[in-house]
């Protein structure tokens, strides 16, 4: 409960500090852009939802229950994407396929120079690129749904004359729902909160909005209301997963996963094909662009020295933030399963929201409750230390806690929610103590998902810029932080470095990651 | 607990991390200038490595962008290790002073190297450098005659062929604010709609317009100068070239990078033996020459690569001006629907 709250409080203080009206910023907003930024933002999230939604139910059903050349590498080789960060790739497709790129110059160079392609800084060149950057979360969650039972239902659908493509529609895609819903809801959240690969394409969503009216009109006040209508767009999303989750049947089956189906020749290839055509944009281009600009930079003599640091600081960093967020997780994750208080839960969906937020206005809610519990402990012990507010690594590791707590607690969830309560039972019926079942019973059930969880916020913080900016220590450089001085000045090819070393630290982990959750099956 | 186990470990791990970072936080203070800077270092560490060679005090540099810089020193007050504050943009400078981040300093070295139009009025900030927000143009696809003023790019002709910052960008809402301070409010307004119905290209980033105006994928457009003069230095040959506006009236927009005191610096004496140092003729010819801005001295010439961009008249209204309507541009964009 204690900890629930601990996590939940920036939010609940951005809101708070949020209560002061404003009602000519909003009279304002709404006479000016408010309808076309309500629009923008509702048609991203549909659109991410739909692009991110098929591509990664699409390409888990093809991976879980076909067998065609190439299965086994795609299988892991479809999560590298998430090891980009968004506003990398959202660069790279800009660079790439922008008038002044490769595509478009070789278009106009062959077929004249009225050749070209619609313009990337688009609705849809958004859409396509986070989909292909978020459908990650969809693909890891629904692939283990089908993998769990797909071919059970194939087989079953079979039997009563039903064609694999019957069995998906009716009955593998309807009981993946909530695998569905969970992975839309990391996607949707990541979205929302997302201001660096908007503001590349110049498209205004509430997001940036929050920023607009914090440094432009200079109101802190107003821009947190703005924060708490992102807030509750997440607020909806997360309704939406629970909802979702609530009437689904959480049993495990026994399929063994070596069966898979069997297609003609032409069907394989053509899913060896899709899947590389979605690893080849998603991770083989930009990682390629970033190596060639790496390289570029390497001969220019623009890489700094001070590389080793950096990685060493930014694993130091991750890695720490990883275990106190996996561990608030998992506090939380076993308290709402054995407790059904319905404050606790309440409280819990809160602190959830914090990865729909923008680092930023983490960071704020963050330094707010800091510096009044500095006051409260200033006033209690009648000297004001400094402690709290000063060593910021605290401030930084809580900040990533609050803001990637939810990219944790839906695997270790998701882990728990197959240790059915009757196994509790059986084991208590047999003896066990109930350390004895954490140890025997859970602990190994839930590695898998530990794991998986760890490694997710290991990620997320390689990647996170805004939070770090604003409260890491003095001094204190990350890989993610490197990448942005670099670009202020529109320096790629120099921000090269930087950003390949995030992509294959990430990549690394995540490859890591899913090869062996596919070995344990112990993947969220 | 299924971590139990091992909880104490991992639990000696994490503070072990924890230690290992805050290490690095105390570094030793005396001699020590501390800049919080939202301008990038790269390129300019000559003139801070000239500056420890002459006075033998460090220069510690902490970045980030403009926004994050002022709002970390705000939320730590008295207790911040910033001595300077360094930044581009004016308007983000008066909003330091406005917030109280900065302190004045009377010094007569500042003000005899600074004109009084690109320092604060109260003396608590200074230009270093100054730069050019002005019209770009491809000379392959348009005649210099063409051009006149900022309000001119909204005439008709240039329906589809102009390219803009979105108006989110600190730099368009500082021109914004000075054409405000200069034409007032309505006419501002007038001369933005005028870009809009133009249907202007967005694109966000100074570097990616020019590249996108050599290119072809529109013929004029808004930047700063010294992002035409990088790639210029680059390749000499680029179909680019820039026009100054309005030299017929108010003169072109012209801001600032520059620099102040902080409120609660703890080596007050060192910052402002720094702030005085970088406006000197030889830390502004350093400057100038890895930039490609103007030096704020105006004894000190600037780069022979920007001889050939010809001299110009500036808006004569205080760089301040940016500041004080920075909040009023942003509205105005709103109405004027400007992205």
């Amino acid at each position: 409960m204690l900890l629930a709250a601990i996590v939940a409080a920036p939010v609940i203080a951005i809101a708070v500090a949020a209560m002061e009206p404003r009602w000519e910023v909003w009279r304002h907003l709404f006479e000016t852009r408010l309808a076309s930024l309500a629009w923008n933002t509702a048609r991203l999230l549909v659109g991410v939802a739909l692009g991110a939604g098929v591509l990664g139910v699409l390409l888990g059903w093809l991976i879980a229950v076909h067998s065609f050349p190439g299965r086994g590498f795609f299988e892991w080789a479809l999560v590298l994407p998430l090891a980009i960060p968004a506003y990398v790739y959202g660069f790279v497709m800009i660079a790439f396929f922008d008038f002044t790129g490769p595509v478009q110059t070789w278009m106009r160079a062959t077929a004249g120079p009225g050749a070209g392609l619609p313009d990337i800084r688009s609705y849809w060149g958004v859409v396509l690129t986070m989909s292909l950057v978020f459908y990650p979360y969809v693909y890891l969650l629904t692939r283990s749904a089908f993998a769990e039972r797909g071919i059970v239902l194939v087989e079953a659908a079979k039997s009563l004359g039903q064609s694999p493509r019957t069995a998906f529609w009716r009955l593998a895609l309807p009981l993946a729902r909530p695998a569905l819903a969970s992975g839309l809801a990391l996607a949707l959240m990541e979205t929302l909160a997302d201001v660096g690969t908007v503001s590349a394409f110049s498209y205004d969503t509430f997001s940036t909005t929050v920023y607009r009216v914090w440094f432009g009109m200079l109101d802190r006040t107003a821009a947190s209301q703005i924060a708490l209508v992102l807030i509750l767009f997440a607020a909806a999303l997360v309704a939406t997963e629970r909802f979702a989750r609530r009437r689904a049947a959480h049993t495990v089956s026994d399929a063994r996963r070596t069966r898979r189906i069997e297609v003609s020749r032409g069907k394989r290839w053509l899913s060896t094909g899709v899947c590389a055509a979605v690893l080849g944009v998603a991770f083989v281009l930009p990682a390629t662009m970033l190596v060639i600009w790496t390289a570029r930079s390497v001969r220019a003599g623009t890489v700094a020295s001070s590389y080793p640091s950096l990685v060493g600081n930014t694993l130091m960093i991750a890695v720490a933030a990883a275990v106190i967020t996996v561990g608030a997780a998992v506090l939380l994750a076993y308290t709402a399963r054995r407790l059904r208080s319905r404050r606790l839960r309440a409280l819990t969906a809160v602190a959830l929201l914090g990865y729909a937020i923008p680092g930023s206005v983490v960071a704020v809610g963050v330094l707010l409750v800091l510096s009044f519990a500095d006051r409260i402990a200033g006033a209690a012990l009648g000297s004001p230390p400094a402690f709290l507010i000063t060593s910021s690594v605290v401030a930084l590791l809580f900040a990533y806690t609050v803001r990637f707590v939810a990219a944790a607690y839906y695997p270790v969830q998701a882990g728990l929610a197959r240790i059915s309560p009757a196994m509790d039972e059986s084991a208590r019926a047999l003896g066990a103590t109930p350390r004895r079942i954490l140890r025997e019973v859970h602990a190994p059930m839930l590695r898998g998902s530990l794991v998986a969880a760890s490694i997710l916020v290991v990620v997320e913080v390689l990647k996170e810029l805004p939070a770090t900016m604003l409260i890491r220590p003095f001094g204190f450089q990350t890989l993610a932080v490197e990448v942005w001085e670099r670009t202020n000045d529109a320096m790629w090819i120099e921000a090269a470095p930087p950003s390949l070393a995030i992509v294959v630290l990430g990549a690394l982990l995540v490859g890591w990651l899913t090869r062996t959750g596919a070995r344990q099956r112990a993947l969220p | 607990m299924p971590l139990h186990k091992n909880s104490g470990r991992i639990a000696l791990l994490a503070a072990m991390a924890l230690a290992a970072i805050t290490a690095c936080e105390r570094a030793p203070r005396d001699q020590t200038v501390t800049v919080y800077s939202s301008r990038s270092h790269y390129g300019a560490e000559s003139v801070f490595v000239a500056f420890t060679r002459a006075t033998g005090i460090k220069v510690e540099f902490f970045e980030g962008n403009n926004n994050e810089v002022l709002e970390r020193l705000k939320s730590e007050g008295e207790r911040t290790s910033a001595d300077m504050l360094l930044t581009v943009d004016a308007g983000n400078l008066w909003n330091a002073a406005e917030q109280g981040l900065l302190q004045p300093v009377e010094s007569k070295v500042l003000t005899a190297n600074i004109p009084a139009h690109l320092r604060d009025p109260g003396n608590q900030w200074f230009a270093i450098a100054t730069r050019v927000r002005t019209i770009m143009y491809n000379p392959k696809r348009v005649d210099p005659s063409e051009l006149s003023t900022y309000e001119a790019l909204g005439d008709p002709k240039w329906k589809g062929r102009l390219c803009l910052r979105p108006s989110s960008a600190i730099y368009n809402q500082s021109l914004l604010a000075s054409l405000i301070a200069i034409h007032g409010e309505e006419a501002t307004e007038r001369i933005v709609r005028g870009w809009v119905a133009n249907d202007p290209i967005y694109i966000n980033g100074d570097t990616q317009i020019l590249e996108a105006m050599a290119a072809g994928r529109c013929d004029v457009g808004i930047t700063n100068h010294y992002y035409l003069a990088r790639l210029l230095a680059k390749d000499s040959t680029l179909s680019v070239a820039p026009f100054w506006a309005d030299q017929g009236g108010a003169g072109v927009h012209v801001n600032i990078s520059g620099g102040g005191v902080t409120r609660h610096a703890k080596n007050r004496a060192a910052a402002i033996q720094l702030l005085e140092y970088l406006t000197t003729p030889e830390a502004q010819g350093l400057l100038a020459s890895s930039s490609f801005e103007y030096p704020a001295n105006p004894a000190v010439k600037p780069h022979p690569l920007l001889a050939r961009f010809g001299s110009f008249k500036a808006q004569s209204v205080g760089v301040a001006a940016a500041g004080a309507h920075q909040a009023e541009a942003v509205r105005l964009a709103d109405r004027a629907n400007y992205r």
